[in-house]
C-alpha cells in the first residue's frame, strides 16, 4: 500500500544565528543578511514522511512550497534526503502574504494535487512563529488536522495514529485519512542526505533556473524527467486574485520595535541568613515571586 | 551548520588537484556508466561536483553526529553480549547514519551498489571521520577490505560480499596472532580442505583483531601443512553468518576505545579461499596492508587536524597574565607549527592517494581490456611510487599525530590533563597510529627501498622540474640544498656497504627524504593557491634545520659505533 504524501515546507531566514544587521532600519527582516534555510520543523515533518515511505513501498513524497524562485533549493534538499520531487508555487502576486493568503495559495496547490493521503507540515516557521498555516490549509481543504505531532505511530485501514507533544504531556489521537499533520521539533530529526540520491538529483532545477543559468547537461532533462521541478504561477492555480499576496492579507504590521536587552546592575550577596532574608523580601515586594 | 568538510578549505583544494583529470577519466572508464546508473557522472566536472557533495555529507555526519558522540563512545565502548560484539550506542548511531546515507562501499563499483569513488575522496572521508572520532574511523575504514575481494576474488565472491559491504555490513582483517605480530609469516591458524563438505575449514586463534566480529572477515591462515613461512599462507573469507567463531575477549585499551579489539577462536569455521593458495601473505595481505596503511594515514591526518583545532580554540579562550595565551610567542609558535605540519603531511597523504588511484584504476581497466604498452608502463611508474610513498605517509602522519596531540595537550596546560577537554581523548587515540598496520620501525623497513634504489630522489627531481612562479625560487633553492645534504648522507651510509649500518640510519634517511618531498609538495600547493605560501615557507625553514642535524649525525657516525648501542 503506497501513500501519496505532500509536505508543506518553507525556506526561511536563519533566525537562530541573528547578527547585528538582521533587521533593516524600517523594522523588517533583512533577508539578505541571513542565510536561507529549510525551516527546521518542516525537516521534522519530512522525516515523518520519509519514514512512512520506508515502511510502505510505493509511497511518494512531494514538497509543496510557496516562495521566491530560490526556494527551489529546499525542494532539492528534500530530494537529497529521499523526497521524490516537489512543486514550487512562485509568483510576484504572492508577495507580502500573511498566513491567510499563504494558506489560501497552498490549499489551491494541494487541491490541484488531489487525491492525496496525507499532508505533513512543520508546526510553525522560525520567521513568523504563527503555527497557523498548517491548520488553515486543513480547514480550506476540508480535512481533519492533528497539530503538535511528535511521532506517527501507525497508518492502517485508512486511519493514522499520532502521538502529540503537548505542554503538559502527550496525547495519542487517531484520524481518518486524508488529513493534515503538523510536526513538532521534538519529533525525530531529519536524516542526513543520501549520497546516491544527492548525486542523482543534484541537477534538479525549475524551468526558470534552467533558463537563467546555462547547463551543460541539457540532454539530461530529456532522459531524466525527475530533474525538472514543477513551477506554478498564480495563473496555474486559477485563484481569486483578491485573496493573494498583500491584497489578500488582513494582517497589517503597525509598528516594529527594536528591543535591546540590557543587563541590569548586579548585586553581590554573601551566604548569610540576613542577605537571603533581604533578597526574599525584595523579590516578594516587587512581585517577582509570590 | 557545522561541517568538517566545508570548514576546511584545504580538502576541496586537494580534491581539485590537476592529476584528478587523469584519475577520474581512468576510474570512470570515459564515463561509460552515465546512462546505466542515474547517479554516475556525465563528465569530469560533474564527477568532481559529485565528490564535493558526497564529502559534504561525510562532513555533515562527522560534525553533527560523530563528533558530539565521541566522548560517550570513548567512555562506553563496545561489549560482548551472547558471543556478539555490541558497539557503544554512539557507534551504532554513527554506523546507522552512514548506512542510510549509503556511504559504505564508497570505492566499490556501482554494479555492486558502490559509489565508485577514487581513493582520494575515499581517503578524505576517512580524514574527516577521524577528526570527529578516530575510533569510528576504524570501523568505517575497514570497508577497504572489500577492495581486496574486488581485486583478487572470483565473480561469485564479489557478488556475494561486495553487495553486502555496500549495503552497510562491516569488515575485518584477521591477521595478527599471539605469536605473529610484525612477523606475519609466523601465522599458525590452520586451514584444511574438507573433501566431504567441499569447503575450507579454519581452526585456531587470532588476537588484536579490530572489529573482529565483523560480517565479512579476511583471514590469513596456514593452508599448507608442514610449512613454517610466508609461502604456506593463504587468504580466506569467513562469513559471520556461519557463526563458527567465538569472541573470547575484548581488549581494554589506552585509546580508540570505541573500536572493538577482539580475540577470536575459530572452531571448524567454514571459509572460502580468496585467490590462489600460498599467495595469502606474499600478495593479498601486502595489497590489503597497503590500503590499510593509507587508511591509517587518513586517520592520523584527521587526528592532527583535531589536535590543532582544539589547541587553537583553547589558546584563544584561555587568558593568563591579562591576555589570551595565543598572544605569547611560546604558544603561537607551537600552534602555527601544528598547522603547518598538518598541511604538509596532508599534502603527502593526497599525493600518495593519487598514485594509488592511478595504478589501481589501470588494474581495474586491465580486467576489462588489454592495456597498451604505454599504459602498462605508466601503471608501473605509479605503482612503484605508491609502494614507496605509502610507508612514508604512514610513518610521517602517525608520528605527527602523536607529536601534535602532545603539543595540543601542552597548550591546554593542566586542563588538558583532565578528562574535561577532547584533547585528552585525542592524545590517547593518536598513540596507536604509529603501532598498528606496521609500527613506524617497520614502515622504515618498507620505505628504505625508496632511499637505496633512488626512488625518492627521482621523485624529488620530478618535483624540481615542475615549473613554479619565480617568487618561490628561494624556497626551491633551500630544497635543493636539502636535497644535496640528503644525497650526501645516503652516499655516506651506502659507502660502508654494510646492511646493518643502513638499517641503523634508515629512519634518519627516510625522514630526510620525507621532509624534502613535503617541502616540494607545499611549494607546488602554494603555486596553485597563495593560501599555502606561508606554510611552505615555515615548513621548509623548520625541516631545513632538522635535516642539517640528521646529516651532521650521519657524518659523525661510523660502522664501529653500532657496537656502542648493542645490548
Amino acid at each position: 500500500m503506497g501513500l501519496k504524501i505532500l509536505v508543506l515546507a518553507k525556506q526561511v531566514p536563519d533566525t537562530r544565528n541573528v547578527g547585528q544587521d538582521a533587521m533593516k532600519p524600517d523594522g523588517t527582516v533583512n533577508r539578505a543578511a541571513l542565510p536561507a534555510i529549510f525551516n527546521p520543523e518542516d525537516l521534522n515533518a519530512l522525516e515523518q514522511a520519509l519514514r512512512l515511505k520506508d515502511t510502505f513501498p510505493g509511497t511518494t513524497v512531494h514538497i509543496v512550497t510557496m516562495g521566491p524562485p530560490r526556494a527551489a533549493e529546499i525542494i532539492r534538499e528534500a530530494m537529497f534526503r529521499g523526497a521524490d520531487g516537489g512543486y514550487l508555487v512562485t509568483d510576484r502576486a504572492f508577495a507580502g502574504a500573511d498566513t491567510l493568503a499563504t494558506s489560501y495559495t497552498l490549499s489551491l496547490a494541494v487541491k490541484k494535487l488531489a487525491p492525496f493521503d496525507l499532508i505533513l507540515a512543520g508546526r510553525q516557521a522560525i520567521d513568523g512563529d504563527t503555527a497557523q498555516v498548517g491548520p488553515q490549509v486543513a480547514d480550506k481543504v476540508a480535512v481533519p488536522q492533528i497539530t503538535y505531532a511528535e511521532e506517527i505511530q501507525s497508518v492502517k485501514d485508512g486511519k493514522i495514529r499520532v502521538k502529540r507533544r503537548l505542554e503538559r504531556g502527550i496525547e495519542i489521537v487517531e484520524s481518518p485519512l486524508p488529513c493534515v499533520v503538523t510536526v513538532h521539533s521534538s519529533a525525530a530529526e531529519c536524516r542526513f542526505r543520501n549520497s546516491k540520491l544527492t548525486m542523482k538529483n543534484k541537477h534538479a532545477k525549475t524551468l526558470s533556473e534552467l533558463q537563467e543559468t546555462e547547463s551543460s547537461y541539457v540532454n539530461l532533462y530529456k532522459t531524466s524527467p525527475w530533474l525538472t521541478i514543477t513551477e506554478w504561477s498564480a495563473n496555474d492555480l486559477n485563484p481569486d486574485f483578491n485573496c493573494l499576496g498583500l491584497t489578500g492579507s488582513p494582517t497589517k504590521v503597525k509598528t516594529i520595535e527594536n528591543v535591546v536587552l540590557t543587563a541590569k546592575e548586579s548585586v553581590q550577596l554573601t551566604p548569610s541568613d540576613s542577605d537571603m532574608d533581604n533578597l526574599m523580601k525584595e523579590l516578594i515586594a516587587n512581585h517577582t515571586i509570590g | 551548520m557545522a561541517n568538517f568538510y566545508s570548514d576546511n578549505k584545504a580538502l576541496r583544494f586537494h580534491l581539485e588537484h590537476p592529476l584528478m583529470q587523469k584519475i577520474v577519466k581512468l576510474k570512470e572508464d570515459n564515463f561509460a556508466e552515465k546512462d546505466t546508473f542515474d547517479y554516475a557522472p556525465q563528465d569530469f566536472d560533474d564527477a568532481l561536483d559529485s565528490y564535493d557533495k558526497v564529502m559534504e555529507i561525510v562532513g555533515d555526519i562527522s560534525a553533527n553526529l560523530l563528533s558530539p558522540l565521541a566522548e560517550s563512545v570513548d567512555h562506553e565502548g563496545p561489549k560482548i553480549v551472547d558471543n556478539e560484539v555490541v558497539y557503544a550506542q554512539g557507534t551504532q548511531q554513527g554506523l546507522e547514519a552512514f548506512r542510510k546515507a549509503e556511504l559504505l562501499g564508497m570505492s566499490l563499483p556501482r554494479q555492486y551498489g558502490g559509489l565508485n569513488l577514487p581513493t582520494v575522496p575515499y581517503i578524505m572521508s576517512g580524514e574527516i571521520v577521524a577528526r570527529a572520532d578516530a575510533a569510528f574511523c576504524n570501523i568505517f575504514g575497514l570497508q577497504d577490505c572489500a577492495e581486496t575481494i574486488l581485486e583478487f576474488g572470483d565473480e561469485a565472491m564479489k557478488e556475494k560480499y561486495l553487495t553486502r559491504v555496500c549495503a552497510g555490513e562491516t569488515a575485518a582483517m584477521d591477521l595478527t596472532e599471539p605469536d605473529a605480530g610484525s612477523d606475519l609469516g609466523a601465522v599458525q591458524l590452520k586451514a584444511h580442505y574438507d573433501e566431504a563438505k567441499k569447503t575450507w575449514i579454519l581452526n585456531g586463534v587470532k588476537r588484536f583483531i579490530t572489529n573482529g566480529d565483523a560480517h565479512v572477515n579476511l583471514v590469513l591462515a596456514r593452508s599448507e601443512e608442514g610449512t613454517n613461512d610466508a609461502r604456506g599462507l593463504s587468504l580466506f573469507i569467513y562469513d559471520r553468518n556461519d557463526k563458527a567463531v567465538i569472541v573470547r575477549r575484548l581488549e581494554n585499551k589506552l585509546g580508540i576505545k570505541g573500536s572493538p579489539t577482539c580475540e577470536l577462536v575459530f572452531k571448524n569455521a567454514p571459509a572460502e579461499l580468496c585467490g590462489d593458495r600460498r599467495m595469502g601473505l606474499i600478495k593479498y595481505v601486502m595489497f590489503l596492508m597497503n590500503g590499510a596503511r593509507l587508511g591509517i594515514g587518513a586517520q592520523s591526518v584527521g587526528l592532527c587536524e583535531a589536535a590543532y583545532r582544539e589547541a587553537l580554540a583553547y589558546a584563544h579562550e584561555r587568558e593568563q597574565f591579562g591576555k589570551p595565551i595565543i598572544q605569547f610567542p611560546a604558544v603561537y609558535e607551537l600552534i602555527t607549527n601544528m598547522r603547518v605540519r598538518t598541511e604538509a603531511v596532508r599534502s603527502l597523504l593526497y599525493e600518495t592517494s593519487r598514485f594509488v588511484d592511478v595504478y589501481k584504476a589501470y588494474d581495474m581497466l586491465a580486467k576489462k581490456r588489454d592495456l597498451t604498452a604505454e599504459e602498462k608502463a605508466d601503471a608501473r611508474v605509479y605503482s612503484k611510487l605508491a609502494d614507496i610513498f605509502t610507508p612514508l605517509v604512514k610513518l610521517t602522519s602517525s608520528e605527527y599525530s602523536n607529536s601534535l596531540a602532545y603539543d595540543s595537550l601542552q597548550v591546554h596546560g593542566g586542563s588538558g590533563f583532565m578528562k574535561d577537554y577532547p584533547i585528552e581523548r585525542i592524545y590517547r587515540d593518536a598513540r596507536i597510529t604509529s603501532i598498528y598496520e606496521g609500527t613506524s620501525q617497520l614502515q622504515v623497513v618498507a620505505a628504505i627501498r625508496g632511499v637505496t634504489t633512488g626512488g625518492y630522489l627521482n621523485q624529488i627531481k620530478a618535483y624540481e622540474a615542475e615549473p613554479v612562479n619565480a617568487r618561490f625560487d628561494y624556497l626551491r633553492e633551500q630544497l635543493a640544498a636539502m636535497t644535496a645534504d640528503y644525497a650526501k648522507a645516503v652516499e655516506l651510509v651506502k659507502a660502508e656497504k654494510n646492511n646493518e649500518y643502513i638499517d641503523f640510519h634508515a629512519r634518519r634517511l627516510v625522514e630526510m627524504a620525507g621532509n624534502i618531498i613535503m617541502g616540494h609538495l607545499l611549494v607546488l600547493d602554494a603555486n596553485r593557491c597563495d593560501c599555502f605560501a606561508e606554510s611552505a615557507e615555515i615548513f621548509i625553514k623548520l625541516v631545513y634545520g632538522e635535516n642539517k642535524q640528521r646529516l651532521a649525525y650521519v657524518e659523525n657516525s661510523e660502522v664501529k659505533d653500532l657496537g656502542f648501542y648493542k645490548i
